[in-house]
């Protein structure tokens, strides 16, 4: 199973960085989406894996898989989540204002403001 | 235990969705508020400062959870230091905002920046590494916000660059924390502390990962090359008053490389031993280089200014590198110094922007409206950044070549600062007589490009305000000095701030 995780997470976010470089707004979200997918992926791991176990301390002493990775997953999908909201909407204001949507910024367009 | 550690945060977070929400439609009612608001957090940090000047660290348990299980605050002199800073700051740059009208070009301006003083401040407060975390979030989400205020194409496309290269340093971050996490079972900075400075040989690999990880991370935040290509666009295209205040925002970066690599990868941890420094150095001394080598061959004021501001980051990190208290001492001086000069350059640029139409340093225009006035402040200013005398960044990059010199070879520092100030200063030269006074050579247009705006007193308040800091910072250097080697004594000895924190002691 770690082999599983290790590679899934290694090809996400090689997919992910891949897309990001194409500098084109609509790869470059998709890529970041991918990476923060990774990388939620990988803090759900930093708690070890393991299965079928509450993520609670149960009264019997039982095993349990740790907490804390899952509620520090839910934090960073949220503001994953946000942030990429806040980046589809800038980059469709920068592609409305300026008709293309390329993401490096070489060429005269520079020197306006 | 003291509920005056949290105002910092909660104040602007309480008055910022108060403004959006109640005050909407009223941009005196906003005015008003968001002013009072920024005093009383000035007020609120110089309290704090004197508390954490009398005592030593402090901690503050939010919703009184024992330290290393729930998230803490904690009150020393650096981070005191740096809120007081981030007041200040805030409040000349909101009297120039609403002295210019800024904040009526756009929406949500006052609430955006209550926000991003609640991101910072939280972020110099935090004793919590994934807290440090959410607070980089909040600042950069308001900053995204504040940086494309008032809009335009070439704004928003530097917005979208600079929201992907900070997502990205979110994401790696995120990594650094999440492989933390798994080598240590704690994000607690104190605990952090003491875990990894007993960690077995066999996890040292892993912990030297993390380490570089947020190295790199904070690289990105405080624009060390090669980490600062998101800066001069950002800088140079974001509206002037925002610009200002961003200058305090590359100082998180330093804050959080100087908190972490004193308190939980110190010099003396076996684990992680000094790589670090020796990474950088050279990282310095390149920043240091491209920022004032982009000062000469800026084509724009205000990307001149964004390259004196990665310059003086540059000068930061190379004061930073030996990680000793009294170069520490000498980079705090350099880092209050920097953070207003940088600011208030980047309002007089905004000043000759709204006056001239364009601060492209092409070619020279006819004279600005109080010409004499506007090229008095930049020549303040100028001197100020390029570090001549007798302004306080003579003083400080004084301090910071003396310190260097009692920590190890000093010969490539010492010289890569000062020719690099040379350049700087010809570069700053050149702007400024383009600006200034071959104005008069130029034919005079035949219509004026723009109604010329009425003189307003207010921006020149703002402006005047910043560089009476720094003439305040010149003339007090001894007595801020004496504070600033006690204040970094104190980071530098991290035993203190983590018994402050009363951990449980290992059972096993």
């Amino acid at each position: 199973m770690e082999i599983l995780v290790a590679s899934a997470i290694g090809v996400i976010t090689m997919t992910g960085i891949y897309l990001v470089l194409r500098l084109r707004a609509f790869p470059m979200v998709l890529g970041m989406s991918l990476l923060t997918y990774a990388v939620n992926l990988f803090i759900f791991a930093s708690g070890r894996l393991s299965i079928d176990m509450p993520p609670i301390l149960s009264p019997d002493g039982a095993a349990y898989v740790d907490p804390l990775p899952q509620a520090l997953v839910l934090t960073s999908i949220v503001i994953s989540f946000g942030m990429t909201a806040v980046m589809v909407m800038m980059a469709l204001g920068a592609f409305l204002e300026t008709g293309h949507d390329r993401i490096d910024m070489t060429g005269p367009q520079e020197d306006e403001q | 235990m003291s509920h005056w550690i949290i105002a910092p945060v909660v104040l602007p977070a309480v008055l910022g969705p108060l403004i959006v929400l109640l005050m909407r439609n009223d941009l005196t009612l906003q005015r008003v508020f968001s002013l009072a608001g920024t005093l009383a957090l000035l007020a609120i940090s110089v309290a704090l400062l004197a508390a954490a000047s009398s005592a030593g660290p402090e901690v503050y348990l939010l919703g009184n959870w024992p330290a290393p299980f729930g998230i803490v605050l904690v009150l020393d002199r650096l981070s005191a230091l740096l809120v007081l800073l981030t007041a200040m700051l805030a409040v000349a740059v909101l009297l120039y905002v609403i002295g210019t009208g800024w904040d009526a070009r756009g929406r949500h301006f006052h609430a955006l920046f209550q926000f991003q003083l609640m991101g910072i401040c939280g972020a110099f407060l935090t004793g919590d590494a994934f807290n440090l975390f959410v607070f980089f979030e909040v600042l950069l989400i308001a900053s995204y916000g504040l940086m494309i205020h008032a809009g335009g194409g070439a704004r928003l496309r530097a917005g979208v660059q600079y929201i992907a290269y900070n997502l990205a340093g979110s994401t790696l971050f995120l990594f650094a924390l999440a492989t933390v996490y798994s080598v240590t079972g704690t994000l607690n900075m104190a605990d952090l502390s003491v875990k990894i400075a007993a960690l077995p040989e066999g996890d040292a690999a892993l912990i030297r990962v993390a380490g570089v990880l947020f190295l790199i991370v904070f690289a990105v935040k405080g624009a060390l090359v090669p980490m600062q290509f998101w800066l001069p666009n950002t800088y140079a295209l974001a509206p002037g008053p925002v610009a200002a205040l961003f200058a305090v925002m590359t100082k998180v970066g330093a804050y959080a490389i100087l908190r972490f690599f004193t308190l939980m990868f110190g010099p003396d941890v076996p684990a992680t031993g000094t790589f670090y420094a020796e990474i950088l150095y050279p990282a310095a001394l390149l920043t240091l280089v491209v920022g004032m080598v982009g000062i000469l061959g800026a084509k724009g004021l205000a990307r001149l200014v964004a390259f004196a501001a990665i310059g003086s980051m540059g000068t930061l990190f190379l004061g930073m590198a030996p990680f000793s208290p009294q170069t520490t001492a000498a980079v705090l001086y350099y880092l209050v110094h920097s953070t207003l000069a940088t600011a208030a350059l980047f309002l007089i640029a905004d000043m000759v922007l709204e006056r001239r139409g364009t601060d492209t340093l092409a070619a020279p225009r006819p004279p600005i409206p109080q010409n004499g006035l506007i090229a008095a402040l930049f020549f303040a200013g100028a001197i100020a950044i390029a570090g001549l005398p007798p302004l306080s960044g003579f003083v400080g990059k004084l301090l910071i070549l003396d310190a260097l010199r009692n920590t190890g070879p000093y010969v490539l520092a010492w010289s890569a600062i000062l020719i690099t100030s040379l350049i700087a200063v010809a570069g700053l030269a050149r702007a400024g007589s383009l600006l200034f006074w071959k104005a008069y050579e130029s034919p005079p247009e035949p219509v004026p490009h723009d109604i010329p705006p009425p003189a307003r007193a207010l921006p020149f308040v703002a402006v005047g305000l910043l560089l009476a800091g720094l003439v305040a910072m010149t003339v007090l250097a001894g007595p801020i000095m004496g504070w600033m080697e006690e204040t970094a004594a104190q980071v530098h000895d991290p035993r203190p701030w983590i018994d402050a924190h009363a951990l449980p002691q290992e059972e096993e």
